[in-house]
């Protein structure tokens, strides 16, 4: 009994803590709390009469549903432009600091092929570096999980890695590897790596110890126990370090560039600011948190696709009472 | 009405098991020297008070804990470590959140490798037999808690164990569920003849499920008593309830609980 109690307080434990890193994932990333959490009753599914599962919603019914979870959003982002607009043409700040969304955009379009460029680069180090900070911190977080001794031995390590200030170490990665691509990317990895160890012990770390004890009686290898079980069951808390680490990824890229460049998004927010040039500065910066947006509902896409099954994926919809 | 499996001998056989456990400051003693026979076919049920140690003894049989000291066999093996030849039944269904009825039935012949045509055939008969047709895609938020419990019932009996075990399978089901799924259980032992171990709080579920019934006492558990069952082996709820020999044998059980709880 005692037992089963303190198997659900972990649970409920773990599962606020997929909560915590979700709402953090969202703040940084711009996309206010994805939208669809507010989606009201109207998409709930009908529970079917004769079992199984509920029929997929039509083309017609997505559209809305999608136009439903896509307006609140818009609306913020527009009062914001509206308010920087107003700000910014009617002179409150001076221009050279503040310019009006128009000069924004215009350098934007006529400086496009070249700001493209930069986009292209610094996007390439970010999914790189989220790429294998996500395989390093995955592969990590199964030694931790599975293995005491390693466990012990790898935390501190891991703990360094995160606690030690990036924006420190970034002049002597600079140093070392030159001012090509590899020290942004080792940035970007170092940065991006720790919520993924954590994540990852976490839902590793979460699997009903009475499904371990079953899997046992089935005589299965532990292989077999991790791929069908203890994988799958650890998906939810990681995606959610996944999305943590995207974001990121973009943010150790760019202290990567502004530390030594001659290329990518960073190196221009710091040729922009030496000319106080804001209408680059501020582009530049839009161009920054996009890459960051996109990655982010990228993740969130594959999530959706990964773990429909999931409590934070799914309506509350029970088939049967008996 | 299949026979019990062909097996001679004891299913399971219990010689001395004592478990203690050691924490920083004290020793807990959670069995004390429990010996038991059980024959193939046999049903036993098993009632205590809470924290007697009867879900440590089904985790014993299993081979998922090891005593302190004492013997345990399982189909006249020694068992040491998890223990293959069992299906297991906890309270909770324990099912896999993100595979369907079937998909976690067939868990089982996944895990162990078995033919994939042959178990998908054995899994629509237990689902057939244990009502869960049209359920076989839902998920298990989809399902009431009678349903997953069908569910782990069926992943249990997949590989058509010779000693099923069962902690508690009904413990957090509501009244009506819970009779409903006891009759039913008493169906597929009667069908597929297997051992089966069944712990309870329930003295109703102990009499009308068992064959035998074991008393056992509060920590440290041991067995007071056993009683044999002299119900028909093949029991309607309805009938069984209205048995005087039925009455007879619950007040006893509630006679002995309630002392065995006040002497301690």
């Amino acid at each position: 009994m005692t037992e089963n109690s303190l198997d659900t307080a972990g649970r409920q434990a773990a599962a606020d803590q997929a909560g915590g890193a979700r709402a953090t994932a969202a703040g940084p990333g711009g996309v206010g709390a994805d939208g669809r959490d507010g989606t009201p009753s109207s998409t709930v599914v009908k529970p079917p009469t004769g079992g199984g599962r509920p029929p997929r919603p039509t083309l017609g019914r997505r559209a809305v549903t999608f136009a439903d979870s896509l307006w609140r959003p818009a609306l913020v982002l527009a009062v914001f432009f509206a308010a920087w607009w107003f700000v910014a043409a009617r002179e409150y700040v001076p221009n050279y600091l503040v310019p009006t969304p128009g000069q924004v955009w215009e350098t934007m379009t006529t400086q496009w092929s070249e700001l493209a460029r930069h986009t292209v680069v610094t996007l390439y180090e970010t999914v790189l570096g989220f790429v294998l900070a996500a395989a390093l911190g995955l592969v990590t977080a199964v030694a931790i999980a599975y293995s005491r001794t390693l466990d012990k031995a790898l935390y501190p390590i891991v703990l360094f890695a995160q606690v030690i200030p990036k924006i420190a170490i970034a002049p002597l990665l600079v140093v070392w590897f030159g001012l090509g691509l590899t020290p942004k990317i080792i940035l970007a990895v170092l940065i991006a790596f720790f919520p993924v160890v954590i994540s990852g012990v976490a839902g590793l770390r979460s699997t009903d110890p009475e499904l371990l004890d079953l899997a046992a009686t089935m005589g299965a290898g532990p292989w077999r126990t991790f791929r069908k079980i203890r994988f799958p069951n650890a998906l939810p808390h990681l995606m959610a370090g996944l999305k943590v680490a995207v974001t990121l990824a973009v943010v150790g890229a760019v202290v990567g560039e502004f530390v030594g460049a001659s290329e990518g998004l960073g190196y221009v927010l710091l040729l922009a600011n030496g000319n106080l040039d804001a209408p680059l500065l501020f582009a530049d910066l839009i161009l920054m948190s996009a890459i960051g947006i996109v990655l982010f509902v990228l993740v969130e896409i594959a999530e959706a696709l990964l773990i429909p099954w999931h409590a934070s994926r799914r309506a509350g919809v029970s088939l049967t009472t008996s | 009405m299949t026979a019990a499996p062909a097996a001679t001998g004891t299913a399971i056989g219990m010689s001395g098991l004592t478990v203690r456990f050691t924490t920083r400051r004290s020793q807990t003693t959670a069995l004390d020297d429990v010996s038991l026979d059980i024959e193939p076919g046999e049903f036993v049920t098993i009632v205590g008070p809470s924290g007697c140690g009867k879900s440590t003894l089904l985790k014993i049989v299993a081979g998922l804990v090891k005593p302190t000291s004492g013997d345990v066999s399982l189909l006249e093996r020694p068992v040491r470590g998890p223990q293959k030849e069992i299906g297991f039944v906890f309270q909770k269904a324990a099912l896999l959140e993100w595979r369907g009825a079937r998909a976690n039935i067939l868990l089982q012949a996944e895990m162990r490798g078995m033919d994939r045509a042959q178990a998908a055939r054995r899994a629509d008969e237990l689902i057939e037999m244990t009502g869960l047709t049209g359920f076989e895609k839902a998920l298990p938020h989809e399902l009431s808690g009678g349903m997953q419990q069908r569910v782990a019932l069926c992943r249990a009996l997949l590989h058509s164990p010779p000693v099923l075990l069962m902690d508690e399978p009904f413990g957090a089901l509501d009244a009506l569920t819970r009779e409903q799924m006891n009759a039913e259980l008493h169906r597929i032992w009667r069908e597929t003849g297997t051992t089966v171990v069944l712990v309870t709080h329930s003295i109703a579920e102990a009499v009308f499920l068992g064959t035998r019934v074991v008393v056992m006492s509060p920590r440290p558990g041991r067995i007071i008593r056993t009683f044999p069952v002299e119900l028909p082996a093949h029991r309607d709820y309805a009938q069984v309830m209205s048995d005087p020999r039925f009455d007879r044998l619950a007040t006893d059980l509630r006679g002995l609980l309630g002392s065995a709880a006040a002497n301690h």
